[in-house]
C-alpha cells in the first residue's frame, strides 16, 4: 500500500475507497497530514483498518485517528460502526483492556505553592496507589460484591463513600453502563478481577500530575474548573486482568461462532458475532460488566489520589481538593444513534484506542457541559504535553462522535529500550523538572517520549479537521508508572 | 536465538505490543518454545526450589486455538498463582491437548503480559517443521 492508493478529501482527511480490495464492505477514512499518513504506512495499521471494513453490517466508513498505530485485528485509533442489531460485534475491535480510559481531576492548587512539595507528592501517590507487575488490591471482595461492581460501576464506589455524585455525573455513561451482566463473565475473569480492583498495573498505564500550562478556550475551561497555573491529576488505566480475560474468553468462543454464522474474515483476531445472537448478547453483557469494573477502578485510584493530595497539601494549602473534570473510555463498544447517509441509525460503535467526542447538546452530557461539548482527554507520552479538548458537531457527522486518544506509538518497545536506558531517561526527565516513580527501569524506557508521535501534532490534526476543539494544554510534573 | 537451531524463538518488532516468531520440528515442541518465549518476554525468573507440578486441563480445538489456550493458561497461572514452568510433558492428540507442567514459584518478573492474541495467527509448515508468529498484548 502506498500514498497513491488514497484519495485526499481535504488537508486532514484521506480515503481508501471501497474498491481498493475486493472484500471491503465500505471505505476507510483517515485523519492525518500527508506526512503522518506516509509515516503510518511503515506499520500495518492501515492494512488493519482495511481488514476492519470486512465486518458484516459495517455502516459508514471505518474511521482512523491520527494517533493510529498497529494493533492486533483493529488498528489502535480505529472506529467502526455496525448496524444494530443485525450487524456484528467484535471483541478484538474493542480490545483486551476493555474500557481502558482516562480520568482527569482538577484543583485550585497553584504550581508555585505546590512546587516545594512535588517530590513528596510523587512519593505519596506512589505509596497510596498500588502499581506495578503483580500489584494486588487492598479490597477483599466476595464474588457477590464483585458482581455488584460489575453491574453498578462507579455507583458502587459512590455508595461506599469513595466518590461523589459529581464524580459519577462527570463520567461517560455516568460511570455505569446499562446492560452489564456479570453472569456472562467467567469465573477465571472474576478471579483475576477480585485481586486487582483499585490497582494501576504496569505497561503504559500511569498516574500523572500536570500543570495547566495554557488555556485555549476560557468558556470550556471555566465549565470544567481548569485554571491556568494550577495542578491536575490524570489517571490512565482500565479493567485489569478481568477485562483481558473477558476478551480472551470471547475471542476463543467466537472462533466457532464465525463458522456457525458463515462469516469470513481476513484475521482471526477480528472474530465477531451478530449483536442479536446469543453469543453477541453474551459478550455485550460481559464487556459492559468489564467496562463498569474499569470505571470503578479509575475512581478508586482517584480516591487514593485525593488521599495523597490531602496528606501532602492539607496543612499547607487551604483548598487542596481535587474535583472531577471527566472520565472517558478509549477501548469500548457502545450502542449509539448516529446519522448515516442522512438518516439517524442505531449502531454499535467500536472504539479501539479512540475517544468518544460528543459535540454540544449531544445526549448523555452533564448539564454543565451541554453547551461546550464533551471533554476529550488526550494524554501525551511521559515528559510531553497532554491535552483537554471538546467534541464538536463535526465529530458527530464525520467520526461517529469520536476523536484521538493519545500520541500513538512509533517505536516498538524493544526499539525504545535500545535507544535509551531507563535510568538515563529518569535523569533526563528529572532535569526537566519531572518527578518520576517507576517500578521498572526497562519498563520506563519502553514508554520513553521518543517511542511516541508528537501529541501536539496529533491534536493539531483533530483540531484542524474540526473533530475536536482545543481547551487546554497540560505539562507533566509527576509521573507514576508501574 | 539463532534460527539455525531446530527449535527456538525470536522477538519481532511490533509497534504496540510484543511479537515472537517460534519454530520447532513438531507441534508439542512448538508449544514448549512458545511457553519459553512468553517467559523470556515477561522476564520471569523462577525460584530454585521447591518444585511444583500442575496438570493441564484438557484443551480442545484447532492447533492455533490450542496454542492460544495453552499460553493463556500460563498467563493465568503466572498472574494468579505466581507460578512459572520450565518442564513440559505434553500429550497432543487429534484436536486435543493435555499434559503436566513442572516449575516453581516466580522469583521475579519485570513485565506484565496480559493476553495472547489470534492476530494473523497461522501455524505454517516448513521444510524443517512448523513456524508461527504470536502477538502478545501487554
Amino acid at each position: 500500500m502506498n500514498i497513491q492508493d488514497f484519495v485526499q478529501i481535504d488537508k486532514y482527511e484521506w480515503e481508501i475507497p471501497k474498491n481498493f480490495r475486493s472484500d471491503m464492505r465500505t471505505a476507510v477514512r483517515i485523519f492525518a497530514t500527508r506526512r503522518l499518513l506516509e509515516e503510518s504506512l511503515k506499520d500495518r495499521s492501515v492494512e488493519q483498518a482495511v481488514n476492519a471494513t470486512t465486518l458484516p453490517g459495517v455502516v459508514g466508513a471505518v474511521v482512523v485517528m491520527p494517533d493510529m498505530h498497529q494493533g492486533y485485528g483493529f488498528p489502535i485509533g480505529g472506529v467502526a460502526a455496525t448496524e444494530y442489531p443485525k450487524g456484528v460485534i467484535s471483541p478484538g475491535g474493542i480490545g483486551y483492556d476493555i474500557n481502558c480510559g482516562v480520568k482527569l481531576l482538577a484543583s485550585s492548587i497553584l504550581f508555585e505553592e505546590a512546587e516545594p512539595m512535588l517530590d513528596e507528592l510523587a512519593s505519596a501517590l506512589n505509596h497510596f496507589c498500588p502499581s506495578g507487575v503483580g500489584s494486588k488490591s487492598e479490597l477483599h471482595l466476595s464474588e457477590a460484591e464483585l458482581d455488584r461492581v460489575c453491574r453498578e460501576g462507579m455507583r458502587w464506589v459512590v455508595q461506599r463513600g469513595m466518590a461523589s455524585e459529581q464524580d459519577m455525573r462527570r463520567s461517560e455513561e455516568q460511570g455505569s453502563l446499562a446492560g452489564a451482566d456479570p453472569t456472562q463473565v467467567s469465573r477465571r475473569a472474576k478471579e483475576r478481577g477480585r485481586s486487582q480492583l483499585g490497582t494501576l498495573g504496569a505497561g503504559n498505564h500511569f498516574l500523572e500530575v500536570d500543570l495547566v500550562e495554557q488555556v485555549f478556550d476560557m468558556t470550556a475551561a471555566n465549565a470544567m474548573g481548569l485554571q491556568q497555573g494550577c495542578l491536575v491529576l490524570q489517571i490512565h488505566c482500565g479493567s485489569r486482568g478481568l477485562g483481558h480475560q473477558v476478551c480472551t474468553d470471547y475471542v476463543q468462543t467466537f472462533q466457532m461462532a464465525v463458522r456457525r454464522y458463515g462469516i469470513h474474515l481476513p484475521d482471526r483476531e477480528l472474530v465477531c458475532a451478530p449483536l442479536d445472537s446469543p453469543e453477541g448478547e453474551s459478550y455485550l453483557g460481559a464487556m459492559r460488566a468489564a467496562a463498569n469494573y474499569a470505571f470503578a477502578n479509575r475512581q478508586l485510584l482517584a480516591h487514593k489520589g485525593r488521599q495523597a493530595f490531602e496528606t501532602v497539601f492539607a496543612s499547607h494549602i487551604k483548598n487542596w481538593h481535587l474535583h472531577s473534570v471527566y472520565d472517558i473510555a478509549h477501548n469500548i463498544g457502545k450502542i449509539e444513534t448516529h446519522n448515516v447517509d442522512g438518516k439517524p441509525r442505531k449502531v454499535c460503535v467500536h472504539r479501539k484506542g479512540a475517544t468518544r467526542a460528543f459535540g454540544p447538546n449531544a445526549p448523555g452530557l452533564p448539564e454543565e457541559y451541554r453547551s461546550i461539548g464533551q471533554p476529550v482527554l488526550v494524554p501525551g507520552s511521559m515528559g510531553t504535553a497532554s491535552w483537554v479538548l471538546t467534541g464538536t458537531q463535526a465529530s458527530m457527522e464525520r467520526s461517529f462522535g469520536s476523536s484521538c486518544h493519545g500520541a500513538g506509538r512509533v517505536l516498538s518497545r524493544s526499539q525504545a529500550k535500545r535507544s535509551l536506558r531507563g535510568e538515563q531517561l529518569r535523569q533526563q526527565l528529572t532535569q526537566e523538572g519531572i518527578h518520576i516513580r517507576a517500578g521498572s527501569m526497562p519498563g520506563l524506557a519502553e514508554e520513553a517520549p521518543q517511542a511516541y508521535k508528537d501529541v501536539d501534532n496529533v491534536v493539531e490534526i483533530v483540531s484542524g479537521a474540526g473533530i475536536a476543539r482545543k481547551v487546554a494544554r497540560l505539562r507533566p510534573l509527576i509521573v507514576i508508572k508501574g | 536465538m539463532s534460527k539455525k537451531q531446530k527449535a527456538g524463538f525470536i522477538e519481532l518488532p511490533h509497534t504496540a505490543d510484543w511479537a515472537v516468531e517460534v519454530w520447532a520440528a513438531q507441534y508439542d515442541e512448538l508449544l514448549v518454545q512458545a511457553a519459553r518465549a512468553f517467559y523470556a518476554l515477561a522476564e520471569i525468573r523462577l525460584a530454585a526450589a521447591p518444585r511444583c507440578t500442575r496438570r493441564l486441563a484438557e484443551i480442545r480445538g484447532d492447533p492455533e486455538s490450542m496454542l492460544v489456550a495453552f499460553l493463556s493458561e500460563l498467563i493465568y497461572l503466572s498472574e494468579q498463582q505466581r507460578l512459572g514452568f520450565d518442564c513440559f510433558d505434553l500429550e497432543v492428540g487429534q484436536d486435543v491437548l493435555k499434559g503436566v507442567l513442572e516449575g516453581a514459584a516466580i522469583a521475579s518478573q519485570r513485565r506484565e503480559i496480559k493476553a495472547v492474541t489470534f492476530h494473523n495467527l497461522a501455524i505454517q509448515k516448513t521444510s524443517e517443521g512448523l513456524t508461527v508468529t504470536i502477538v502478545f498484548d501487554v
